[in-house]
Parts: C-alpha cells; sequence; structure tokens
C-alpha cells in the first residue's frame, strides 16, 4: 500500500483526506497535526468564545473516525523539515516518516503586523481551540480589550470577547470595517451596527505600538491616543504556511501553486487549503477549500478527471443580530449598482450587474436573500427578465415556492457543498425527516449554518414527516429561543436582566421579555443574582394581584386547604382592621382578601403572619386535598398529609407560569387532581402521579407520569417533574402545554426515568433554590426600596 | 406658554431606576419615572379604564399599563398601543435641583379641577 502522509490536521486537510478515503486504492494514512486536538470546525471558534458553543460541540472528526480508517494520527507533533529526495518528513519530535506521496495542508497563520510589543503578555491572535480558550480564560468583566483589524476574524473576536464582559475597542486601519468584502457605505452601516452593540469602532487609525511592562497596559495610535488595554487580539490578515512547501522543492508563489487538476510542481507533492494558490488567488474561506479537496482527492489516488477553477467568494459575519453577506464583486466599476437602504431599519443591499449578470452582492441587515444571489453568481444566468425584481422577489403565491423554484444541482450549503438534489436524496433514500438527521447524513449545514433556513424549507417542503425544530424566539428585543437564552445566561454567567439586554438585545426590552429573563435569572442563581424589581410584573414587585380599580388582593398559603380555627380569628381580625372590601373563598380551597391598598399591605402580611400564597405570580400556588383517609370511608391514602408536604416542599418557588396540584386519597377525585398541573391520585397501595392537567381555558386530562408504592417516591417524582418543568418549560408555558408539547413519554425519559445521575441533579438543584427561596412576603418588614409600597409625599404642597 | 409652578417631590433616589411612583399634587395624581438620565411624569391614570401608569412596566421611554397593557409614551403622554387612540395623558416638566425631584405644575393648577388627563394634547 503506498504511503500518504498529511501534515496538517485541520479543516481542508480532513475534508480532503475524507474524500480520498472513498476511493480506490486505498493509502496508509499519517496525519500530522501541530495542535493537540482532533480536527475541529475551526469557523465555529467565534461562536465558542461568544460562549454559543462548548469545544465539545465542534469537533468535526472524533477519535474513532481515525482509528476507523487505520489512520496513523500524530497529534502535538509539528512538521519541521521535508527531505523530497530520499521522500521524509522530519517531526519537531525527532521522528522520520517516509512517504511515497505528501500533502501539505498546513493552513495559514496569522499575520504580524510592524507594530513594536507584539511579544508583550497579553497579546494574541485568533486561530486555533488553545488561542481560543486563553481569550476566554483572560477576558472577563472589568477586562479592556483591543481588537487590531476590523475584517470578518476581528469584529467576530471583538464580539465574543464583549460577550466575555470586557469592554471591547476595534482599530482599524482602514476608512470603512470590512473593507474586503463591503463597499463605503455597508461599512459605515456595520460599524454603526456594531457601536449598538457596545463596541467601539476607531477607524483609519494605524497602531504603533503595544505598551506594557512585562503584561500589556495599552495600545498606541499613530495620533498619539493610548487606549488602555489588558488584551490585545491581532486579526490583521492571514499569511499561508508554506515554509515546508520549499523544501519540499515546490513551486510557491503567496501560495503553493496548483493547476485546476490540484496538481503542484511536483508529482509526489500535493496541497490543499488555505495554504493553495490557484489562478492567482489564495483562498480564506472553507468553502473553496472543500471543493479543492474533492478535485485533489481525484487526482491523487489517480482518478484524474475533475477539475477545479476557482469559487466565487462569499462571506458573512457570524454575529448574532448584525447580518452581514457579501460575495462575488461588487465593485461599481463597468457595473450597474442596483441599491436599497432604510437607515431606520439599518438595511443595505447593494447588486452589482455587469451584461445583465450579477457580478456582485453586498447585504447588511437582512441576509435572507443570499441564496437568491448566490445561486445568480454561480450560474451567471441572464437577469433581464427579472429586472424588476431583483431586490425584491414578486410576493411567492405559495410558501414553498421558494424551494420548488430551486434547480437541483442548486448548491444549498456552500460550506460542506450539498446540492438541493443531494438534500432530495437524502430525505427519499435515507428517511431523513430532522434537520438533525440531515446534518447527520449530509453534513449541510454543519459548518457556518447560514443556510440552516433553507434546509428547513426543504425539509418542510419534501420530508414526510418533518418535524420543526427551530424555535421560535422569545421576542423582538431579544431575538434568541428561550432555550437557547437559558443556555446563554448559564454559559455567560449573566446575572442582571440588563445586562442581557444590553449584549443580547435592543438594550430596552419590553413587557414580554423583562419578566421571563427575570424568571430565568431567578431559576438559574436562586437569588444570587441581580433582582431587578423594574423588570418585574407590579403583581411581583409587590406580591399582591393588582385589581381593577389599583387595589390589592392578599391570599395567604393555606396548605392543603387546612386551616386553624386561631387562623380563621385571625384572618377575621384582619379583614375587620383593614376595612376589606370583600372576604371570599377561592376555587382553590383559599381565603381571599379583596381590596387592599398598596401602603396596607406589609401591615396586613405582619398582622396575618401566613406566609404569601403567591396567587399574584407565576409561581407554586396551591395543594388541593381532600379529607383521605383520615376520614373518608373510601380513602386509600393520607391525602391531607401528601399534599401539605408537597405543598411545603414547592412553596415559595416561581415558575415559567403558575403551578396547581392536588391530591386525592382515590380515584374518585374529589379534589380534581387529573385536571391539576401536579397531581397525585391514591390508590390502593400506592399513588399514581399525574402531570400536565388543566380545566380553566381549556380542559385537559392529566397524563400518567408514575405509579409508585410510597408517598416518599410519589413526591420524589412529583419534584423531579416540577423542576423538569422549571428548568425547560418557555416562561408562561403551563404544564399542559409543555407536557403536549414534548409528549409524556419524553417527559417520562428525562425525569422518572432518566440515569440516576440526571434525577439527582434535578433534585439537588430543586433543593438549593428551595433552601434560598423566602418567602416573598418577608419584605413588607423587610422592603427592597424604601418606597416599594409607599406613594411619594411632596416635600411641599402647591400653594 | 403655560406657567409653571414647580414644586419639590423628594430626594432623586426615591424612585428606582426604571421604575415609577405616583404622589398627590394638590388634586392631580401624578405618576414620576426615572429613566436613569432623566426623570419624566405624566398624570398617573391609564386613559383606557384608569389603570395606575406608576405600577407598569417601563420600556424605553413609554410605561406599559399594568391593567390591559396599553403603552404610554412618557415624553409627550401619547397612547402608543393601540395605535389608533388618539387619547392621551397629561405631561409636565421634571427637573433636578440639588439632588431633588421638581416637577412643574401648571399655574393654574390646585385650584382649577385639574382633570386634565385624558383632555390635554
Ligand atoms: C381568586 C380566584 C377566583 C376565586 O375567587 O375563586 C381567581 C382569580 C383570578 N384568576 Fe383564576 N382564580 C382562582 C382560581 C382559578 C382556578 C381554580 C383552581 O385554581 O382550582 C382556575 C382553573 C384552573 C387553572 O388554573 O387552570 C383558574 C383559572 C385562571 C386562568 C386560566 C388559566 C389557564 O391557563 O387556563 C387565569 C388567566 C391566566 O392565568 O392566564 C386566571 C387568572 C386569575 C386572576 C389572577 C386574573 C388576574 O390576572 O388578575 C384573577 C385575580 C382576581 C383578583 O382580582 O384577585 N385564573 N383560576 C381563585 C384563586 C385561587 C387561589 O386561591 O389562588
Ligand atoms: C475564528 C475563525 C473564524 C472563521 N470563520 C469562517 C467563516 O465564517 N467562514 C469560512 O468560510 N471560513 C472561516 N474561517 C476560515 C476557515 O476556518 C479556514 O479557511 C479553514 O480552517 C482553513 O482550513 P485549512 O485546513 O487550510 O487550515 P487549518 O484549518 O488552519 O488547518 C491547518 C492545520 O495544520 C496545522 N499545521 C500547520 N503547519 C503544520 C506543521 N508543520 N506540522 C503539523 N501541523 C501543522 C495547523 O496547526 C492547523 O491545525 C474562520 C477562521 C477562524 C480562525
Ligand atoms: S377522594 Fe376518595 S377518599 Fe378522598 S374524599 Fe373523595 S371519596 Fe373520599
Ligand atoms: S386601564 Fe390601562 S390598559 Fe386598561
Amino acid at each position: 500500500m503506498k504511503r500518504l502522509v498529511v501534515v496538517g490536521n485541520g479543516m481542508a486537510g480532513m475534508a480532503c483526506v475524507e474524500q480520498i478515503l472513498a476511493y480506490e486504492p486505498r493509502f496508509h494514512i499519517t496525519v500530522f497535526g501541530d495542535e493537540t486536538h482532533v480536527n475541529y470546525n475551526r469557523v465555529l471558534l467565534s461562536s465558542v468564545l461568544a460562549g454559543e458553543k462548548a469545544a465539545d460541540d465542534i469537533v468535526l472528526h472524533p477519535i474513532d473516525w481515525y482509528r476507523q480508517h487505520q489512520i496513523d494520527l500524530r497529534l502535538g507533533v509539528r512538521v519541521v523539515d521535508v527531505d523530497p529526495e530520499n521522500r521524509t518528513v522530519m517531526g519537531d519530535d525527532g521522528s522520520v516518516t517516509a512517504y511515497d506521496t505528501l500533502l501539505l495542508a498546513t493552513g495559514s497563520s496569522a499575520w504580524m503586523p510592524p507594530i513594536a510589543g507584539l511579544d508583550t503578555d497579553g497579546v494574541f491572535v485568533f486561530r486555533t481551540l488553545n488561542d481560543t480558550r486563553e481569550l476566554t480564560r483572560r477576558s472577563g468583566p472589568g477586562v479592556n480589550a483591543v481588537v487590531i483589524g476590523g475584517g470578518l476574524l476581528g469584529l467576530e473576536a471583538a464580539r465574543g470577547l464583549q460577550v466575555q464582559g470586557c469592554r471591547v475597542t476595534v482599530v482599524h486601519l482602514m476608512a470603512t470595517l470590512m473593507e474586503r468584502q463591503l463597499d463605503a457605505d455597508a461599512g459605515h452601516y456595520l460599524a454603526g451596527k456594531m457601536e449598538d452593540l457596545g463596541i467601539r469602532v476607531r477607524l483609519g487609525c494605524t497602531t504603533t505600538a503595544v505598551v506594557g511592562d512585562g503584561r500589556v497596559e495599552g495600545v498606541a495610535l499613530e495620533d498619539g491616543t493610548v487606549l488602555d488595554a489588558d488584551l490585545v487580539v491581532v486579526a490583521a490578515g492571514i499569511r499561508p504556511n508554506v515554509a515546508l512547501a520549499y523544501k519540499a522543492g515546490v513551486h510557491v508563489n503567496r501560495g503553493v501553486v496548483v493547476n485546476d487538476h490540484m496538481d503542484t510542481s511536483s508529482p509526489e507533492v500535493f496541497a490543499v487549503g488555505e495554504c493553495v494558490e490557484h489562478r492567482g488567488v489564495c483562498y480564506g474561506l472553507i468553502a473553496p477549500l472543500i471543493e479543492q479537496g474533492k478535485v485533489l482527492a481525484a487526482t491523487i489516488t489517480g482518478n484524474r478527471g475533475p477539475v477545479y477553477t476557482g469559487t466565487v467568494q462569499a462571506a458573512t459575519l457570524k454575529i448574532m443580530g448584525v447580518d452581514v453577506f457579501s460575495a462575488g464583486d461588487w465593485s461599481e466599476q463597468h457595473a450597474e449598482p442596483v441599491r436599497y437602504e432604510d437607515r431606520a431599519l439599518g438595511i443595505y443591499k447593494k447588486l452589482a450587474l455587469r451584461d445583465g449578470r450579477l457580478a456582485g452582492v453586498i447585504l447588511v441587515g437582512d441576509t435572507s436573500d443570499s441564496h437568491r444571489y448566490m445561486e445568480w453568481l454561480r450560474s451567471g444566468a441572464d437577469l433581464t427578465a427579472e429586472r424588476r425584481h431583483l431586490l425584491f422577489p414578486p410576493p411567492a403565491a405559495d410558501a414553498g415556492l421558494g424551494v420548488a423554484d430551486m434547480a437541483e444541482s442548486a448548491t444549498v450549503c456552500g460550506c460542506v457543498g450539498v446540492t438541493k438534489g443531494a438534500i432530495i436524496a437524502a430525505i427519499h433514500e435515507r428517511g431523513v425527516n430532522t434537520l438533525s438527521q440531515l446534518k447527520e447524513c449530509t453534513r449541510a449545514s454543519t459548518s457556518c449554518g447560514s443556510c440552516t433556513a433553507l434546509c428547513q424549507d426543504l425539509l418542510r417542503a419534501a420530508a414526510p414527516e418533518f418535524e420543526e425544530e427551530q424555535k421560535k424566539v422569545m421576542c423582538a428585543c431579544v431575538p434568541f429561543p428561550e432555550d437557547r437564552l437559558r443556555e446563554i445566561l448559564r454559559s455567560q454567567k449573566l446575572r442582571s436582566v440588563q445586562e442581557v439586554l444590553d449584549i443580547y438585545g435592543d438594550g430596552v426590552g419590553c413587557e414580554v421579555c423583562k419578566p421571563a429573563l427575570s424568571y430565568m435569572m431567578d431559576m438559574l442563581w436562586c437569588g444570587d443574582h441581580d433582582e431587578d424589581r423594574s423588570a418585574r410584573f407590579i403583581n411581583d414587585r409587590v406580591h399582591a394581584n393588582i385589581q381593577n380599580d389599583g387595589t390589592f388582593s392578599v391570599v395567604p398559603r393555606i396548605r392543603g386547604g387546612v386551616t386553624s380555627p386561631a387562623e380563621l380569628r385571625r384572618i377575621a381580625d384582619v379583614a375587620e382592621k383593614y376595612q376589606v372590601r370583600m372576604v371570599k373563598i377561592t376555587g382553590s380551597q383559599r381565603i381571599d382578601l379583596l381590596g387592599i391598598r398598596k401602603e396596607d399591605l406589609p401591615g396586613v402580611w405582619a398582622d396575618l403572619g401566613m406566609p404569601s400564597g403567591q396567587a399574584y405570580t407565576k409561581g407554586v400556588r396551591m395543594v388541593k386535598t381532600c379529607v383521605g383517609t383520615d376520614f373518608c370511608r373510601f380513602g386509600t391514602q393520607d391525602s391531607i398529609a401528601a399534599g401539605i408536604e408537597m405543598e411545603r416542599r414547592f412553596e415559595q418557588l416561581y415558575t415559567p407560569h403558575k403551578v396547581k396540584m392536588a391530591a386525592v386519597g382515590c380515584p374518585r377525585n374529589c379534589a380534581e387532581a387529573t385536571v391539576k398541573d401536579i397531581g397525585l391520585v391514591g390508590v390502593e397501595g400506592g399513588w399514581q402521579v399525574v402531570v400536565g392537567g388543566a380545566a380553566g381555558k381549556g380542559v385537559r386530562k392529566a397524563d400518567l407520569l408514575a405509579t409508585v408504592a410510597t408517598t416518599h417516591e410519589a413526591l420524589e417524582a412529583a419534584e423531579l417533574f416540577f423542576q423538569y418543568y422549571r428548568e425547560s418549560a418557555n416562561y408562561l408555558e403551563r404544564t399542559y402545554d409543555f407536557v403536549e408539547r414534548l409528549g409524556i413519554e419524553k417527559v417520562r425519559k428525562d425525569t422518572v426515568y432518566a440515569p440516576e445521575a440526571v434525577r439527582r441533579g434535578l433534585l439537588d438543584r430543586l433543593r438549593k433554590s428551595k433552601a434560598r427561596a423566602p418567602d416573598a412576603w418577608h419584605e413588607g418588614r423587610d422592603p427592597k426600596h424604601p418606597t416599594q409600597f409607599i406613594p411619594l409625599i411632596p416635600l411641599e404642597t402647591l400653594a | 406658554m403655560t406657567e409653571h409652578c414647580w414644586i419639590r417631590i423628594a430626594a432623586v433616589d426615591t424612585i428606582p431606576l426604571r421604575e415609577g411612583r405616583a404622589v398627590q399634587i394638590g388634586d392631580r395624581e401624578i405618576a414620576i419615572f426615572n429613566l436613569g438620565d432623566r426623570f419624566l411624569a405624566t398624570g398617573n391614570r391609564c386613559p383606557h379604564r384608569g389603570g395606575p401608569l406608576c405600577d407598569g412596566i417601563v420600556t424605553g421611554t413609554a410605561v406599559v399599563c399594568p391593567l390591559h397593557g396599553w403603552k404610554v409614551g412618557l415624553d409627550d403622554g401619547r397612547v402608543m398601543r393601540p395605535a389608533a387612540e388618539a387619547r392621551c395623558v397629561a405631561t409636565y416638566p421634571v427637573r433636578v435641583d440639588e439632588g431633588l425631584i421638581v416637577v412643574g405644575m401648571p399655574a393654574s393648577a390646585g385650584a382649577a379641577s385639574g382633570r386634565s388627563e385624558g383632555a390635554a394634547a
């Protein structure tokens, strides 16, 4: 078997090896990688820095893949020399490895501009997983970061550092940002958007030195300014790694020169990726490199035929909420520009046409049509007939039209190179129904993710059992699905609503997202956060339910509906003392005091001496009980004791929506447990625990979660479900919608049937929250703010 | 130009950031909001059915009434949601003087019936 040695365990190299493996004859393959990681998705390092992905999420080829294909993987070994005479490579570990064929996939390195002090501690580049880890470690609230370079990489680095808490300034040599991809107008829009995110942008600035005594302290600019800096990221461009290619004796220009078959000047040496120069172009984006790899795989295995003729370059900025897309040659020389802009909405679009064909495109603020334009660029189609609809497609008669309109050969995923035809084939031949199955099967949408919406459309149109996975965003102010937000809050350790709004939202927020974010904070950090009352609905500012005349109602906790003569007497006294407008038995076995003035709330609570019944909030309401074995001739279980205990375990906690419960002694169900969020139904020899019931706006019979023998087990099952609901439901989603959405099988799998460690985790987190959840009515004595309950009295009166 | 009679209300920190508080001045019930960089004051009663605007959630320079979610602009007192609604609440100038919130009342207030809410433009 011939020996193939690959230098560089990166994206282009391994994509090419994957293709080589598809051909006969087989090589014995050795891969050298100077990084200590298996091949991962470098493109997503920006998402790792921004906390949207973990390092584990971006692995492309796990160690098993190398094993399966008998690839000899030499991690952490840098190839330092090549001997083309004897056909060997030398590693920095002293090893000498012989090859018949050598594949250079060495990528590129960050270019270091001539700036003094770049060796100071605290100066980084942004290229590898190790760089990313180090950046994450060194960044944080209060850290001043300066990014040198306002291109794609610099801006993504800037956003990532800012999400980590840093105060970030981008210093850019040119007059506008991303000048290689954007014209000056688009660059200005982009700069505005970056500034809106809170990232300072300094344009037309030459950096002269990084200053600091041992450690970075600042960045000096040509105009004499020194920017404070604890951290500097250099993102000024990349240079192909060609040192080995020189040694291997192949023709090198800026990169390793290759022809359309991907041959170099030597028959034994090949090259792919960012280290390559093809027809004078060195590509720095993954899509063309993968196309090169496909051609090279054919050539290297002796199946010469396919040719690589170059790629229309397209770039997408991966910053959530800052949509930027650029492709082709958008310069206006000898071209007809077609533009659209809306300053208020921050949208800018420009197409450049040459001879009636699309030559280039720039989209800022709305990139939803990028695929249409990419297709026109690739196909070079004559657009004369479309002239009126270039920027706005004629309204589609049916939603599936856009997809139906696409040619089979049209590329959907530019990064991995998956066509519409390939996706349709996967759907029909491989039974693909969901986005994750599609990713698994075709790799489409696994790289930059910009084609996700299109993949969804195709699935929706063609897959027989398509399941929607994409979640709705919470609201326009913070445009993320809620599960994403929970993850962001958790991983970024965001502890105030305003912080989330500033970093991930519009900085303002509204009555929809603020209470939802407040809930997430409380659920995640159990009080270890900045509880911002301005983000709460009035009921949660004063712990009572506002009524139509601006007064409030007070419902004290009466666990399990069981009270005492002394308690009833106190309630009666309070009602008289504060001249309560009405005393009412509620539909939930409790007592409601209606029509209380805000300023009287602390007094009412103190005089009642009872905990809050949380009747005003998205939290734990009551546990209704029936009389059970204590009194009832049919009782099989002590429903009163079980109900009171359940209420004690959950009370004072907040939930995505209100949680109402019941415990009954037998299936006659006198306290209506089967239409409650959580119900315990006593049966001979045990309990049935039911969840997701409703008898409000709609009626839904609860699903059976588990049947258990003891009260202890029943309560534990209820706890598991309760905490699971707290952690995974969307805000304002009642259990009846939550259980319905997930399906009871999934709920069971994630709670009562979950592995021991998962169950322990749920219970531990519940106990922790519970231990730190105070009775809200304590604030009557110890107000959160001096004027929480008290109206202002003017210092002076109107004369 | 309306003549104003300036009334000192309370120290600036009596109203938490992005919250409102009600205050009775003469026969007017006024809501004062702390927007961080400034204070704004409007009539406290929502033009819809009299909900207490001081208890609403502040969003930008507007407040959302706690009763049925009408949105009222604090700068000009205009109802922003529902969009077609023409009614509005009165607004009052506010300034900060030596750490105190000071509200300007129309000079005629106090004596007159003062029920300008819902009518003022
Ligand atoms: C006081 C009470 C009526 C009574 O006098 O019995 C009541 C009063 C209100 N209910 Fe209720 N509900 C009361 C028992 C119920 C019940 C019966 C029960 O709990 O067993 C239900 C059906 C079960 C359920 O919750 O699904 C019930 C279903 C609702 C709903 C519809 C919920 C749903 O998703 O279907 C709402 C509206 C909502 O939550 O969005 C609601 C909302 C309200 C609010 C809080 C409306 C509001 O936001 O202002 C009412 C407050 C009135 C006030 O001025 O204080 N109330 N409400 C009951 C208080 C129980 C307690 O002790 O805490
Ligand atoms: C943060 C970031 C974001 C990006 N975002 C995008 C994007 O959104 N879209 C896009 O298309 N592209 C993006 N890119 C670019 C894309 O990642 C690269 O084009 C692609 O990874 C290049 O692949 P490659 O295999 O040529 O090089 P690499 O992936 O860099 O792989 C080369 C590997 O070879 C190793 N190596 C080099 N020399 C030796 C040696 N002598 N011995 C042993 N090992 C060696 C290197 O350490 C490296 O691991 C991004 C890059 C970065 C850094
Ligand atoms: S549920 Fe059964 S045990 Fe309980 S009161 Fe009704 S009949 Fe009696
Ligand atoms: S009273 Fe304000 S919205 Fe109804």
